[in-house]
């Protein structure tokens, strides 16, 4: 490496980029954390109840917990099949 | 009654029990009667980090056990009276431990001692729940490494959600950050986060900064608290963060780099 070189080189900055990662993945699990346990469990009940009046599965449920400093938010979105069943 | 503090990371190797070493015996120096429990059942060290390994005769176990009395257990520091070392147990697993055996220890220990210092093991299994438990306050060892600042972030999880006083709905522990083997050098060259990048991420009270020093080792070397080398730039760092929790007001040290070297006296304009 010639002087110039050591002049010219811009390093790599790659604790912003731990800093980046870092945010998301912190943020993803701290979100995961505050979940109550029974969520999983609800998640399937639920189903085997819509299943027993329409064909759906597992993915189409999706059961979310949201909580801040003033309200819990427990919200349920099933998507339901493009064409209604006879 | 004794103030209860843990020092915890969830990381290995991130420096607890040389921080429970330190701050014990920086407690000790200051002149309160302080206790230091070593958690780590199974692979016990802190006996070493204070160069008591062969005064060791009964141990933690052995007292939850009813095998000896506290007393016996303790072992008096030979350089401040004031610091008394109660061994993990060598020849036993984690689940020796018990939630009413440990809670029983505390509480007799509450009676005579201003603090009780737990020094957890890594993980988040039997030892490191019981060590944090009864937690007063919480000192988070982390260093400036990606893994290190998600264990910790974890750990906070564990410790607002499944201590004694989050379950008794108390006031919460508070939780103080440690950033540990910090090197100014290679944060300026964006090598390493910054102790800004780290409160960003865990939005903790910043205790203290301990720089990345050799005299970390050369202490563990000679079994003597990192904290009586005086001299030594960790060793400063940690009576600055003793004096920080008791409340003392000292500017923060070691963030930035030394401005020594003739090149650096020259270009610096000061």
């Amino acid at each position: 490496m010639s002087l110039l070189d050591y002049f010219k080189t811009t390093k790599p900055n790659s604790a912003k980029l731990a800093k980046e990662r870092l945010r998301i993945l912190v943020a993803h699990e701290r979100s995961a954390r505050n979940q109550p346990s029974y969520l999983p469990e609800l998640q399937k009940e639920l189903l085997k109840v819509i299943q027993k009046y329409i064909q759906i599965d597992l993915n189409d449920v999706s059961v979310t917990f949201d909580s801040d400093d003033e309200q819990e938010t427990l919200e349920l979105n099933i998507v339901l099949p493009e064409q209604p069943q006879s | 009654m004794a103030r209860i503090i843990v020092v915890t990371s969830g990381k290995g190797g991130v420096g607890k029990t040389t921080t429970s070493a330190a701050i014990a015996m920086g407690l000790a120096k200051k002149g309160h009667k302080t206790a230091v429990i070593d958690f780590d059942v199974g692979l016990r060290n802190l006996d070493l980090i204070l160069g008591c390994e062969r005064r060791v005769v009964y141990d933690f176990v052995n007292v939850i056990n009813d095998e000896a009395t506290l007393n016996q257990a303790l072992i008096r520091d030979k350089r401040c009276k004031q610091l008394y070392i109660l061994p993990a147990s060598q020849t036993r697993y984690k689940d020796a431990l018990t939630k009413e055996g440990v809670g029983k220890i505390l509480e007799e220990l509450s009676k005579t001692f201003k603090y009780i210092v737990c020094d957890s093991p890594a993980g988040i299994e039997r030892g490191a729940n019981l060590a944090m438990y009864f937690a007063d306050d919480a000192f988070v060892i982390t260093n400036p490494e990606i893994a290190s600042v998600r264990d910790s972030d974890r750990m906070l999880g564990i410790l607002s959600s499944k201590s004694k006083r989050a379950e008794n709905g108390d006031e919460p522990i508070n939780e103080y950050l440690l950033l540990s083997r910090y090197d100014p050098k290679r944060v300026k060259l964006g090598e390493m986060l910054s102790v800004e990048d780290v409160q960003d991420i865990l939005s903790l009270h910043l205790l203290g900064v301990i720089p990345e020093s050799q005299s970390v080792l050369n202490a563990s070397n000679s079994g003597t608290p990192v904290i009586l080398d005086e001299d030594s730039n960790a060793g400063q760092a940690y009576a600055d963060i003793v004096a920080r929790y008791l409340g003392e007001d000292k500017p923060h040290r070691f963030i930035d780099e030394d401005k020594k070297g003739l090149f650096g006296r020259l270009f610096r304009s000061k």
